[in-house]
């Protein structure tokens, strides 16, 4: 027993102590947390956008959307990330984690757009029609009526895509960015020894989704106050 | 007050209504009975512009309602509508569902919209309820408040969709109660309903649809007792 924890003590001493390599594992963690929260935000932004010219009754929006919506849900996300670094930013000197961003962000719209489509249809239309029938116009019934409502039902699925969406940018690494999931291979490649920065890397993936999950409940608990009979 | 001239409404390929022409007086309760499908709805629904008419004109104080130029919401506020369904909104409380409109549209102080709203909520005794959620209500507490909601707007005319079509027996004179109290005030009412009692008490007119049209009207006592026209008589047998 002591003989295994010893060796399990060298191990980590080993893989994060020596020359400082936590500092990776730090490093690493900041950018990926600085690149999901502004792929997030991104997200948030170009979902909405899409989702409400997605609705339109105009085709001018309408096709656009459902067409970008097609092609990123269409293709695999290492393969935008790789043409959105090296084809359309190839020639911006940007840093390099930004660009990373803006690519998940790209990506994480069009599937944001859906959630919050559905969440909006999810909606009874005579929600709008009692909106309508007293007088208001369709953007107050809108923001006044349906949206309130629709969030009960698009925030659970949003977080998901938060979190699915925070695991997806361990991809980052394919174009050269030393992310938490990099981190974790680099020292691996350094130290030769995979269980223990591997491990490392993803418990702590795990504890910030956890406690991510854990916010997100509280939330939504306080969200469907008026489902309460 | 409401006039109607030719009106037509097609859903696709569905011609639902063929050709109505209506005229209602201010302060007239005019109760819209016929079979399922007749058009009695779409009709109800064509006067607030819930439904966009294929044709026809429809005029509301005299002003053509149905052209491009016209402030629909504008014409709404005129019109209260109460729907089958209640359509509560569902994230407000009943207070909130009958301030909403009075203090976004109409731009009343709160604290006027809610003393309004107690009134109102008194009137339609569920005063008690005002912090509830709809979902906490039974379905006539829910259509009181929904007809509440429409008068917290001070509109001319109120239209009813089959009110008490999705309520269970016993809550259906609740509702009937208030409506009859409404129309003892005033109020100018368009009411598609299957309550013949209603419709014999309350109604000035009421009117037989059938495949679209307005097939016969009536005062209430002499449509139920001498119904002119086949379909009426038989649609007529079939529920009294």
């Amino acid at each position: 027993m002591g003989d295994w924890f010893s060796r399990i003590l060298d191990d980590f001493i080993q893989n994060f102590i020596t020359e400082s390599r936590y500092t990776l594992i730090i490093q690493g963690f900041t950018v990926t947390v600085y690149v999901s929260f502004l792929a997030a935000a991104l997200g948030v932004i170009i979902g909405t956008a899409l989702a409400f010219a997605s609705m339109s009754k105009y085709k001018a929006l309408k096709l656009p959307a459902r067409g970008y919506i097609d092609i990123i849900r269409g293709t695999p996300a290492v393969t935008q990330l790789l043409i959105i670094y090296f084809v359309v930013f190839g020639s911006v000197r940007w840093h390099p984690a930004v660009i990373g961003a803006i690519s998940f962000g790209i990506n994480s719209g069009a599937y944001v757009a859906e959630i919050i489509r559905a969440g909006i249809l999810s909606v009874d239309y005579g929600q709008t029609e009692a909106g309508l029938s007293l007088g208001m116009t369709r953007a107050q019934t809108m923001i006044k009526i349906v949206l309130p409502q629709a969030v009960k039902n698009i925030f659970p699925a949003l977080c998901n895509e938060f979190i699915v969406l925070i695991k997806e940018t361990a991809i980052i690494g394919y174009v050269g960015i030393m992310d938490l999931a990099k981190a974790g291979e680099f020292i691996r490649s350094r130290t030769f020894s995979a269980f223990m920065p591997l491990l490392g890397t993803a418990i702590i993936y795990f504890i910030v989704i956890k406690l991510l999950t854990k916010m997100f409940a509280a939330f939504e608990k306080k969200l469907r106050k008026s489902d309460i009979r | 007050m409401i006039t109607v001239k030719d009106l037509h409404k097609s859903f696709g390929a569905l011609h639902v209504l063929r050709g109505i022409n209506e005229n209602i007086a201010n302060g007239e309760k005019v109760v819209i009975i016929g079979p399922s499908g007749s058009g009695k709805s779409t009709f109800l629904r064509c006067l607030n512009l819930l439904e966009t008419p294929t044709s026809g004109e429809i005029y509301i104080d005299g002003e053509l309602i149905n052209t491009g130029s016209v402030n629909v919401s504008r014409v709404r506020q005129k019109m209260g509508m109460v729907f089958q369904q209640f359509n509560l909104f569902a994230h407000l409380t009943v207070m909130e569902n009958v301030t909403l409109a009075p203090t976004m549209i109409k731009k009343t102080e709160k604290a006027a919209a809610m003393e309004e709203g107690k009134k109102l909520l008194a009137r339609v005794g569920i005063l008690d309820k005002e912090n509830a959620y709809p979902a906490q209500l039974s379905g006539g507490q829910k259509q009181r408040v929904a007809i509440a909601r429409a008068l917290a707007m001070q509109p001319e005319i109120m239209l009813f969709d089959e009110p008490t079509s999705a309520l269970d027996p016993e809550m259906v004179g609740e509702v009937l109660e208030v409506m009859t109290s409404l129309a003892a005030d005033g109020m100018t009412m368009v009411v598609v309903t299957h309550e013949m009692g209603f419709a014999r008490e309350v109604g000035s007119r009421v009117l037989f649809m059938d495949e679209g049209l307005v097939i016969e009207q009536n005062a209430p006592d002499e449509l139920f007792k001498n119904p002119a026209h086949p379909r009426t008589k038989s649609f007529l047998s079939k529920i009294l």
